[in-house]
């Protein structure tokens, strides 16, 4: 019996302001409000509400069969939180339906995976934590940043207690084989992985209203009888997506809500089922491992890394940013924290990609910035400012292992004077009763 | 395919972009082999290039019947053009023009630049252009920027071939907007008679079709190219003495390259940089009033200016150079931001400069955007990823920026206009 895994992804960066290179040192305000709160806005009232209605009635029409799962940067949930709080409780609605599962991801939507273990872990664990204090779920799956995933990201992922991970069905690693079965991962037996079939996840993401595609218009029956003519011992389609897809990629007046609301019907009548990925964990077998040396993503044609990492430019604001993780962890300065995650999405990286001089404009369709330099100067400026903001905190003339010591003491006075507090008091109470009976001795 | 073309300048002896263009074009058009071009100028000195094409000197061509023997032309003008030439345009003199005043052999004198009497040298050029269209065969008729375009329509009159003309810059470029209506006639003359317009970016294309209402269908953009540079010039290293990075404007300092805006950008980087120099090479009726703005800003200590730059200097300069600035305020194309990528220097160039709409590897700003233009200065010279990368992948693109592409796209119009 076929079952199909729908996951979609939310994430929102805080897009930077012009931040020119004066106001290093006296401006240490990052973010483009207005912009932020314009397109949060609109993306909420194009997408965010009519899917989540949507699903909702999905749920209920089908008598609680259509199943679904999402994963929301900690980035989107904060911006939601400040400008439209009524996506937040359209998605704790969904939590009590029982038949919505929320991923795990890094809190910013870092690459923090591809260079900083620690800060991946971090992230991780803030994550889940704060998907817990919003939906009352803890999350069981994990996806990384736009599905990014190797076999050194693997023990990452086990280290964190979870038993499965999303990622994309790249065709260079999996060769022969059908992203259509549960895999698990070859450094790691235990993990789990749901690869995403990027076929018919594209039909639907991106060439749902192409006129030019030769199997327009895309309807829910044609579509359910392509997963229905699949090979019978291929069970799982992942249609993995992102969630603008519903309104924004594809615009409403496309018919992009009715095919999605007449999919469970379709899917019913030829015996197809929907499943959370925690469910899919539970009732398959994995079939094979996958063995992935080399990071890959569900990005551009060529689904690596090189849409964030590829050029010079990106590599040096990555690995600028990245060299003081281990110093800003050590602060305790609020604020400096909140930036610190704020400048780490991946976004800030795609909008320096030179790629798209060449191939597809997607990249510049989402980039706040004219050119990919744009981008990289501001980032810089900003970049720059956070630095002298964190050596300010603790001059780099310390070196991270002496500074952590010192911390540690310093820490640790606290402790220990409530420690020798007690004990005072301890000793005092002794003490008091001690001479009071010698007194009555007396 | 033969094509007569009129232009005003042609190298070496250059005073602007036009003449670069012009050797450039018809180099890249000359790699056609049916291609056969004779190339007009006012005034040629005798060393120009002419392995790819005959140049015509108005300057040599009779208007004014003389009875002058073989051997006197011969060694009165033989190193510029063939005597038999001389004697063939002598066969076709078509009106008497002996009032005028005309040299030994019947010629009109030509200064070859832009003197006083500038339009009564276009006007003798389009007399000249007469001779020369009723002598020569050809298909097409070519004429390269304004001063020319008399002597286009001209040539198409006697002999009812197709004109085709080459905007390089309007008088809205060369004005800041303030057009000299006499010159706005020509050019709107040129125009209207013209079979097909080519313009050298869109930007140029925009101001041909709305403010000179012309037909968009017969107007149609060739970006210009740069030529591969000679191997001497490959070679030559940095001269820079100093530790400090060279930030450099090169070109005209007038108006229309926008010079104050480099100033200012530069007033701002020096206020957090200090390892960092600039120079602004070149001559030009603002270049005081940049001297005393330098002095204003209290940048002068690392403010620089060189003068005048010819030749190789040109180059000495951008190999010395870590960034080249172009804010030009209205830029039909610009050449010279494609030379300094040739030589591995990061470009920063307005947004309303023509190369801006075929360069990807070069930063833009709006010349007017100070702050931008500074942030672009500043984090070139900081982060050595952003230099590197901007040198490798400016000289990438540019060495495929070539004048043969854009010679090809000049023969499908030639084509064009013929098949009509």
């Amino acid at each position: 019996m076929k079952t199909i895994c729908f996951y979609f992804q939310i994430h929102q960066p805080f897009r930077l302001k012009r931040y020119r290179f004066f106001d290093i040192g006296k401006d240490h305000y990052y973010y483009d409000d207005f912009a932020n709160e314009e397109i949060i806005r609109r993306i909420t009232d194009r997408c965010y509400i009519p899917a989540n209605k949507l699903m909702l009635d999905m749920i209920h029409d089908s008598g609680g069969k259509f199943k679904v799962a999402f994963s929301i940067s900690g980035m989107a949930l904060e911006q939601l939180e400040i400008y439209s709080p009524e996506v937040i409780d359209g998605f704790k609605e969904l939590a009590k339906t029982g038949c919505v599962e929320f991923l795990s991801e890094t809190y910013a939507h870092s690459l923090s995976s591809l260079s900083d273990p620690a800060e991946f872990k971090d992230q991780v664990r803030m994550h889940a934590d704060k998907i817990e204090m919003l939906f009352g779920q803890r999350p069981k799956v994990f996806r990384n940043t736009e599905l990014i995933y190797s076999d050194d990201i693997a023990p990452l992922v086990t280290s964190l207690g979870y038993k499965g991970m999303i990622t994309e069905g790249a065709k260079h690693i999996l060769g022969w084989k059908s992203p259509n079965y549960l895999y698990a991962s070859a450094v790691q037996p235990q993990l789990k992985l749901l690869l995403k079939n990027y076929r018919f996840s594209d039909d639907i993401t991106f060439r749902f209203s192409n006129y030019t595609w030769n199997e327009y218009p895309l309807t829910a029956d044609k579509f359910m009888n392509w997963i229905a003519a699949l090979p019978e011992d291929e069970e799982l389609i992942n249609l993995f997506m992102t969630y603008d897809t519903l309104g924004s990629l594809q615009p409403a007046e496309s018919g992009i809500f009715d095919f999605f609301r007449a999919l469970p019907r379709f899917a019913e009548e030829r015996g197809i089922t929907f499943s959370t990925p925690s469910e899919v964990l539970k009732k398959m077998k994995s079939v094979a491992p996958i063995s992935c040396p080399y990071p890959i993503s569900w990005a551009d044609e060529e689904r690596d890394t090189s849409a964030w990492l590829g050029n010079q430019l990106q590599k040096e604001a990555f690995e600028k940013l990245y060299s003081i993780g281990e110093r800003v962890r050590l602060c305790s300065d609020k604020r400096l924290k909140q930036d610190w995650f704020y400048l780490q999405s991946s976004d800030h990286f795609y909008y320096m990609c030179t790629k798209h001089f060449s191939d597809g404009a997607v990249h510049s369709a989402f980039s706040p910035y004219d050119s990919p330099y744009d981008a990289f100067i501001n980032y810089m400026n900003v970049l720059s400012d956070f630095m002298e903001r964190v050596e300010a905190q603790y001059p780099s003339s310390i070196e991270n292992e002496e500074l952590n010591a010192l911390l540690a003491t310093i820490r640790n006075q606290g402790l220990e004077l409530e420690q020798m507090k007690k004990e005072v008091a301890m000793l005092r109470k002794k003490k008091a009763p001690a001479t009071k009976k010698t007194q009555v001795k007396e | 395919m033969k094509a007569l073309m009129f232009g005003w300048e042609f190298p070496p002896h250059i005073l602007g972009g036009l003449g670069t263009a012009s050797y450039g074009l018809t180099k890249g058009m000359a790699m056609q082999p049916d291609m056969d071009i004779n190339f007009v100028i006012p005034k040629p000195w005798g060393d120009e290039d002419q392995s790819f094409l005959r140049i015509i000197g108005a300057c040599n061509t009779p208007i004014v019947w003389k009875d002058v023997s073989w051997d006197y032309v011969s060694k009165r003008i033989g190193d510029a053009m063939d005597p038999q030439l001389y004697f063939d345009l002598r066969n076709h003199i078509y009106a008497d023009f002996s009032y005028r005043h005309v040299n030994d052999l019947g010629c009109l004198e030509f200064s070859g630049r832009y003197p006083d009497n500038l339009l009564e040298e276009i006007n003798n050029y389009s007399i000249v252009a007469g001779v020369i269209a009723r002598t020569l065969d050809f298909d097409v008729i070519h004429s390269h920027d304004w001063l020319t375009y008399p002597a286009g329509i001209h040539s198409k009159q006697v002999t009812g071939k197709p004109l085709v003309i080459h905007v390089h810059a309007t008088d809205f470029d060369r004005s800041r907007g303030s057009v000299n209506p006499q010159v706005y006639g020509i050019e709107k003359d040129g125009m209207d008679h013209a079979d097909h317009i080519i313009c050298v970016s869109n930007l140029t294309r925009e101001t041909v079709i709305t403010k000179y209402h012309q037909d968009p269908a017969k107007v149609t953009t060739v970006h210009n190219a740069v030529e591969p540079l000679p191997e001497d010039i490959e070679a030559m290293t940095s001269s820079n003495g100093t530790k400090d990075k060279v930030i450099t404007f090169l070109g005209r300092i007038t108006m229309q390259k926008g010079p104050e805006y480099f100033v200012e950008a530069a007033a701002r980087v020096l206020q957090r940089a200090d390892n960092v120099r600039f120079v602004m090479a070149g001559s030009g009726d603002m270049m005081n009033k940049m001297i005393s703005l330098a002095a204003k800003r209290n940048i002068s200590d690392k403010f620089h200016f060189t003068g005048f730059l010819k030749g190789k200097q040109v180059y000495e300069m951008l190999k010395s150079s870590d960034v080249y600035v172009m804010p030009s305020v209205s830029e039909p194309f610009g050449i010279s931001p494609l030379e300094a990528m040739q030589c591995g220097v990061p470009t920063i160039i307005s947004k309303q400069s023509g190369c801006a709409e075929i360069l990807n590897h070069a930063i833009k700003v709006d010349y007017w955007d100070i702050e931008a233009m500074a942030d672009a200065m500043y984090s070139i010279i900081t982060y050595p990823s952003m230099y590197e990368y901007l040198k490798r992948e400016g000289r990438h693109e540019v060495d495929e920026i070539k004048w043969e592409y854009a010679g090809q796209k000049v023969r499908e119009i030639y084509e064009k206009v013929i098949r009509r």
